[in-house]
């Protein structure tokens, strides 16, 4: 759960830091695409330490509808 | 051994296709800096930006948005037809790269659509894995697998292989001058790989057609019960959504950074940090690309066996504790310093020719030096001589590459297949177990995603985060790997504490 947050201020904050080493529209895209991209994907990550605290991969899956059966 | 009726031709429908997609993909990769030259001049800041939007949507937000989109479809009208339509989708796109005209000939069209073909490649991509892992696991019985979907997971690397292998032939063969095919091949000859790609497509698509649905996707299709809206049912609950944190957090996201670290940053290290000239850079992945291939199978067909999990982790494991060396190796084998140089061998070439419009002379002055061990290195400086004595070159541009020998070749090739060989490990029988983690009616879009988030994004931010990495830690040549080893540890604890070993052995339970 700490990882997702840590995750984003690090990434904002290098962001940041090219931005103002490299203040070109280059430099903006490919930052942004990096922050737009990571944010669903920190937000995951503190979604699934919170399923792990509440112990929902402690068990085997529950049973699907349906398995690869043959 | 008891084989499922037409398993061959559906491996076989279904790797072809998933093979030449990959190609198509890699080739642009691979061409880059051409394509730069013919579509996106540095000169000018909007093509520039063009071919930024290129590079970066097209992995990072394509892909995933493709997986999204044709995972949906093929949850709702089947695997067969939605993964036919991506692979003309990319065929498509590919063939129309090789034929737009150039920055020079028609302007800012020129990159604007190559940027839209290559998004187009993006968003097929996307879409076309899952359907050909969801298709073949389908077919296939349940304690073979690893091992039928493996045969899916040799088409990566092989594309990689074919892509590197097309565009080496080409390159050589378009005129007997190797400099010459050079140059007519940076002019036109790029083309060859984009156009010869719709040949392969067309016998791919001919072969698809006469596939029939997923056994398995037909039966819920006939029942009534294919998912109405397969985004909610995937995303929208916690029973599933939490499996594909799951398969991301704890497998893909490790699995992606192993294999792009492997083949195309090693690749990327080899040229630009070790300095090897440009054919040998190529022929050492596509030697140890040969060599390690088999083992997608192997590690695929033991998964049957023994368990899926500890494969994959024990391939992370291998790789965070001895990348390091192994890159340490390849920076050893490339250093001529620690060779005995022989001195009379050495030759200097100089040329000089006149800088059109002006009284100024280009200077080049080559040194080649071989070494006892077989290497040669060949420095070349560039320098501008002004008819105005009063300027000097600041800052002369200097290229540096080695041609290795033979012993040292091979070495370099063994390292690599050593990496490679991680490769196999992580994604041999990470098919398999994509698919038995997730039910059929969702099984297309529950597993793209974390698949093309692992491997788009986790891995194809490697490049760029190692280059980064090594602007801020300009001393330290391995700094790059620390975004690999670190990503690929993380994933490696929370798979090892949250990943069930027993999910493989609860499908093959129930079934009894």
């Amino acid at each position: 759960m700490l990882l997702g947050p840590l995750a984003m201020y690090y990434l904002i904050k290098t962001a940041a830091g090219e931005i103002a080493r490299k203040p070109m529209l280059d430099t903006w895209i490919q930052w942004g695409v990096f922050t737009m991209v990571a944010l669903p994907i920190a937000i995951g990550m503190v979604l699934f330490g919170y399923y792990a605290l509440q112990g929902e991969y402690d068990h085997l899956p529950e049973e699907a509808d349906d398995q690869l059966i043959h | 051994m008891h084989q499922p009726k037409g398993i061959w031709k559906v491996i076989g429908a279904s790797s072809l296709g998933t093979l030449i997609e990959w190609y198509d993909f890699y080739i642009f990769g691979s061409l880059a800096t051409v394509l730069a030259g013919q579509f996106f001049p540095k000169s000018n800041p909007t093509a520039a930006l063009l071919s930024t939007l290129a590079t970066f949507a097209a992995g990072f937000l394509v892909r995933p948005f493709g997986a999204l989109v044709f995972g949906r479809l093929g949850d709702i009208i089947g695997r067969k037809h939605t993964f036919l339509l991506t692979l003309v989708i990319m065929g498509g796109a590919t063939f129309a790269i090789g034929l737009v005209p150039s920055f020079e000939s028609i302007g800012f069209a020129a990159p604007i659509i190559v940027l839209i073909l290559r998004l187009a490649q993006g968003l097929a991509l996307g879409g076309e894995y899952g359907g050909a892992a969801t298709y073949v696991a389908e077919h296939a019985p349940d304690h073979k697998r690893g091992f039928y979907t493996s045969w899916i997971q040799t088409t990566a690397t092989l594309g990689l292989f074919v892509s590197l292998g097309v565009i080496l032939f080409t390159r050589h063969a378009l005129d007997i001058n190797q400099a010459k095919s050079i140059a007519k091949f940076n002019e036109w000859g790029w083309r060859i790989p984009f156009l010869v790609s719709i040949l392969l497509v067309i016998v791919s698509v001919y072969i698809r057609l006469k596939m029939k649905e997923s056994p398995l996707f037909q039966e819920i299709k006939d029942s009534g019960n294919v998912s109405v809206n397969p985004l909610k049912e995937s995303f929208g609950h916690k029973t599933n959504l939490k499996m594909v944190l799951l398969a991301l957090f704890g497998a893909t996201m490790g699995q992606g950074v192993v294999w792009y670290t492997g083949q195309f940053y090693a690749q990327s290290f080899i040229e630009n940090v070790c300095k090897i000239e440009f054919d040998q850079s190529r022929t050492i992945i596509i030697w140890a690309i040969l060599f390690a291939t088999p083992f997608f199978v192997v590690f695929g067909s033991w998964s049957d066996t023994i368990g899926r999990k500890w494969i994959m982790l024990g391939g992370m494991l291998l790789a965070i504790v001895t990348y390091q060396p192994l890159f340490k190796g390849l920076l050893s084998l490339s250093d001529v310093t620690r060779q005995i140089q022989l001195e009379d061998l050495k030759q200097i070439k100089k040329t000089t020719s006149l800088v059109p419009g002006t009284q100024d002379t280009l200077r080049s002055v080559t040194h080649q030096y071989f070494y006892a061990e077989g290497a040669v290195q060949t420095v070349t400086v560039k320098d501008t001589v002004y008819a105005n004595t009063a300027r000097v070159t600041l800052k002369p541009e200097i290229k540096t590459f080695t041609q290795l020998g033979s012993t040292d070749y091979w070495k370099m090739v063994g390292l690599v297949f050593i990496m490679i060989l991680y490769v196999t490990m992580v994604y041999g029988p990470i098919a398999a177990f994509l698919v038995e983690l997730f039910p059929t009616k969702i099984r297309y879009t529950s597993m793209s995603l974390p698949y093309h988030i692992g491997n788009g994004v986790f891995g194809g931010l490697t490049p760029f985060i190692a280059t980064l990495l090594t602007t801020i830690n300009t001393g330290d040549k391995l700094a790059g790997l620390q975004y690999p080893i670190i990503i690929a540890a993380i994933c490696f604890i929370i798979g090892a504490l949250y990943i069930q070993q027993g999910v493989h052995e609860t499908s093959t339970q129930k079934k009894h």
